[in-house]
């Protein structure tokens, strides 16, 4: 009886886990059961499945579809089904199969993830959302000769082979199959830093970043090397943890006390939100500049905008821009998620396009093996122009980065505005 | 003076560990278990006053009550459902009962209301004559901030700590409390019910959950289903720290830690914070393995 109970609840928690983890999307309970085939296999195995008329290729990714960092996986998984299904309802030669697993934004359960994927027979992987699992998987992708283009995972380690600005030293060889559709952030960085300089924002400069946060530590690194070469004045470094990302009041009077007029925050809009408002009440208002992780902080559910109100941020996508991809994309995405789409899900879905374009111009079937898809696509992705909803005429060099504009945003009653 | 804020704003964080680190002891004290899932409960309790007040626009004192209402029945039906069960199977396997709670609870909020962050609402602040809001009062020209919010948690704090040193050591209920906690068996023979004392300790420590999750996010307003977690571990080194089992230790505890961890990482480094707060910890317990006011057994509830 007392193992029953105890049982009970296990099995409970570990249902609500698996229910969370589905989160319902369409696209994801195509799967079928049968599924296991190796890729090599698996389209012929296949050409009975009901919306193919030409090759299916299966395209799998990874993200937190739970956990703290939902908002993002969610988000880019959202992006990517809404771009298979638009794919598949043309009927052309080339389809999609997308499946998503939970990596919960942790490095370890996203290689298991991987694996799974890689047992389902994946043959091109979407990558991991968010920086830290995906340096992971990247690691997995590259020696599986699997090609791998992640819509939002901007640290350098996701692609290897770019040394750290601080010290000159490249710590993570170079992954062949890694390419990022998103900046990768010593970009982000030092355009930050460019754009501050440039534009006369600050004179004395405060940064909080996350340390323990590849992403937020990479932001930082570049901005702070490019920052010293432009002569832009840092006068307050301080820094939090995932475990300290309550109270900043350390933070917040270090820079108050060093006199910085502008705080340069590279991190996500969750502890972003704090620091704004606890600048609010310490009676500290500088400019504020956030990166593309700061994108999200107006659609937070209860959030005073009035705070973010002069934000300024770097990012590539903007949901009111009046074109006519944009307001399709923005339409449909309400339409299925009941909000406005962030540019996580505007990322990925120019990444399933981006992989689209170039399968169609390698003329790829689906019965090519994973290493000749990948040499098939590094192929093209290294010569072909691609215009998204994240930027016109994007092109990728061999070492994986993406060459777009970031545009200059600034939030004013509730809204992105252009800056320029 | 920049001392004096620090010192100000360690006291606000350490009065939020000590209101949590309060409902774990009472409940180790009482029942000798370290319910895992109290960080969680207040987090339920916060998502209650969350929707209360922002959804269906009641004031916060009845989005408080009504998150006290429903904490109190939750602890009063985990205790039943998942520990009552397990009264005489060892320790190891009630601890990892709490940890399976725990995440329980956090993955069933996930699903019930996503895990998009929500903002709590402002509940301590005042309207400038221009339509501003305030939340702290401003001193000595602005060099100074005293938060609403750290006001109201050290108040509640001192209050709370008072009310159960007097509800253990006055009323009978408290003193059949302090009977279990001294010797079960010996307190069944005396005629107590050792059963309905150990739910109404976590009634009452569930109770204080949905306080604690309250003034929590009025301090820290992010609200996720992961919100109690790693408050929920803070306070129990709080807890450990002041003595566990203690009440006036886990205030004690409570603050210090908060003021540690802020004065650490304001004289020290913001990077190497944590590390004082526990390096810290580990010499108070080396030098007083029971905690700062552990020792003295008939100080425990």
């Amino acid at each position: 009886m007392k193992n029953r109970t105890l049982a009970l609840l296990l099995t409970g928690a570990m249902l609500a886990g698996a229910l969370a983890g589905c989160g319902g999307g369409a696209a994801e309970s195509k799967a079928p059961a049968e599924s296991q085939a190796p890729a090599e296999s698996a389209a012929p195995a296949e050409s009975s499945a009901p919306a193919a008329t030409g090759s299916v290729f299966k395209l799998g990714g990874t993200g937190p579809l739970t956990g703290g960092a939902a908002i993002y996986g969610n988000a880019a998984k959202a992006g990517a089904e809404i771009a298979v299904e638009e794919i598949n309802a043309m009927g052309g030669d080339i389809q999609f199969e997308l499946k998503y697993e939970d990596d919960t934004h942790d490095a370890e359960k996203a290689v298991n993830a991987y694996n799974t994927l890689k047992g389902w027979g994946m043959q091109i992987f979407l990558g991991s959302v968010t920086s830290t699992p995906c340096v992971a998987t990247s690691q997995e992708a590259n020696a599986d000769k699997t090609f791998l283009l992640t819509p939002s995972a901007s640290s350098t380690d996701v692609l290897g082979g770019v040394a750290n600005p601080l010290t000159g030293t490249v710590d993570v060889p170079r992954k062949d199959t890694a390419f990022q559709m998103c900046f990768m952030d010593p970009n982000q960085g030092s355009a930050s830093a460019q754009y501050i300089f440039d534009q006369k924002l600050g004179t004395k400069v405060g940064v909080i970043y996350k340390n323990d946060d590849v992403y937020s530590t990479g932001i930082y690194n570049s901005f702070a090397a490019k920052a010293e070469e432009l002569g832009l004045e840092v006068v307050s470094t301080t820094t939090f943890t995932e475990d300290t990302q309550t109270d900043f009041s350390v933070q917040i009077s270090d820079a108050k006390d060093n006199g910085a007029d502008l705080l340069f925050l590279p991190m996500y809009y969750q502890p972003a939100s704090l620091i704004l408002s606890q600048c609010k009440s310490a009676g500290y208002a500088p400019k504020f500049f956030g990166v593309d992780g700061m994108d999200g902080i107006l659609t937070l559910d209860g959030f005073d905008v009035t705070l973010a109100e002069g934000v300024m941020l770097l990012t590539p996508f903007n949901s009111d821009a009046t074109d006519d991809a944009t307001k399709s994309f923005v339409e449909k995405y309400k339409a299925k998620m009941g909000e406005v789409p962030n540019q996580f899900a505007a990322d990925n879905y120019d990444c399933v396009y981006a992989i689209y374009n170039a399968l169609k111009a390698a003329g790829a079937t689906a019965d090519m093996s994973n290493e000749e898809l990948c040499n098939a696509l590094i192929g093209q992705f290294t010569t072909m122009t691609f215009d998204g909803l994240t930027g016109e005429g994007m092109t990728w060099t061999a070492d994986g980065a993406v060459s777009k504009s970031p545009k200059g945003m600034v939030i004013e009653n509730g809204a992105y505005v252009g800056m320029d | 003076m920049s001392f004096l804020n620090h010192l100000i704003n360690g006291m606000g964080l350490g009065s939020v560990y000590a209101i949590i680190a309060l409902g774990y002891t009472m409940v180790y004290g009482i029942a000798k278990m370290l319910n895992f899932a109290h960080g969680d409960i207040i987090m339920v309790g916060a998502y209650v006053c969350f929707f209360a007040t922002s959804t269906y626009g009641l004031p916060p004192l009845v989005g408080v009550l009504l998150a006290m209402l429903v904490c109190t029945v939750l602890g009063v039906v985990i205790e039943r459902l998942a520990y009552k069960p397990l009264r005489q199977a060892p320790s190891l396997a009630v601890l990892i009962t709490a940890i399976g709670m725990s995440y329980f609870l956090q993955n069933a909020a996930q699903l019930l209301w996503t895990p998009n962050p929500k903002i709590f609402p402002q509940f301590f602040a005042t309207t400038n004559p221009d339509g501003t809001q305030q939340t702290a009062i401003p001193l000595f020209d602005g060099a100074l901030n005293l938060k609403y919010t750290t006001i109201v948690n050290v108040a509640a704090c001192v209050i709370i700590m008072l009310a159960l040193t007097w509800f253990t050591g006055k009323t009978k209920m408290g003193k059949a409390m302090r009977a279990c906690s001294e010797n079960k068996a010996a307190a069944q023979l005396m005629g107590i019910d050792v059963n309905a004392t150990i739910s109404l300790t976590f009634a009452i420590g569930s109770a204080l959950a949905a306080i604690a999750g309250v003034l929590y996010l009025s301090s820290y307003q992010t609200l996720v289903p992961t919100t109690g977690s790693m408050p929920g571990i803070k306070a129990f080194t709080a807890a450990v720290f002041g003595g566990i089992g203690s009440i006036p230790g886990a205030f004690l505890g409570g603050i210090l830690l908060g003021v540690i961890e802020i004065l650490a990482g304001a004289y020290i480094s913001t990077q190497l914070a944590n590390a004082i707060v526990f390096a810290v910890l580990i010499v108070t317990l080396l030098v007083r393995p029971a905690g700062l006011l552990g020792k003295p057994v008939a100080e425990k509830v």
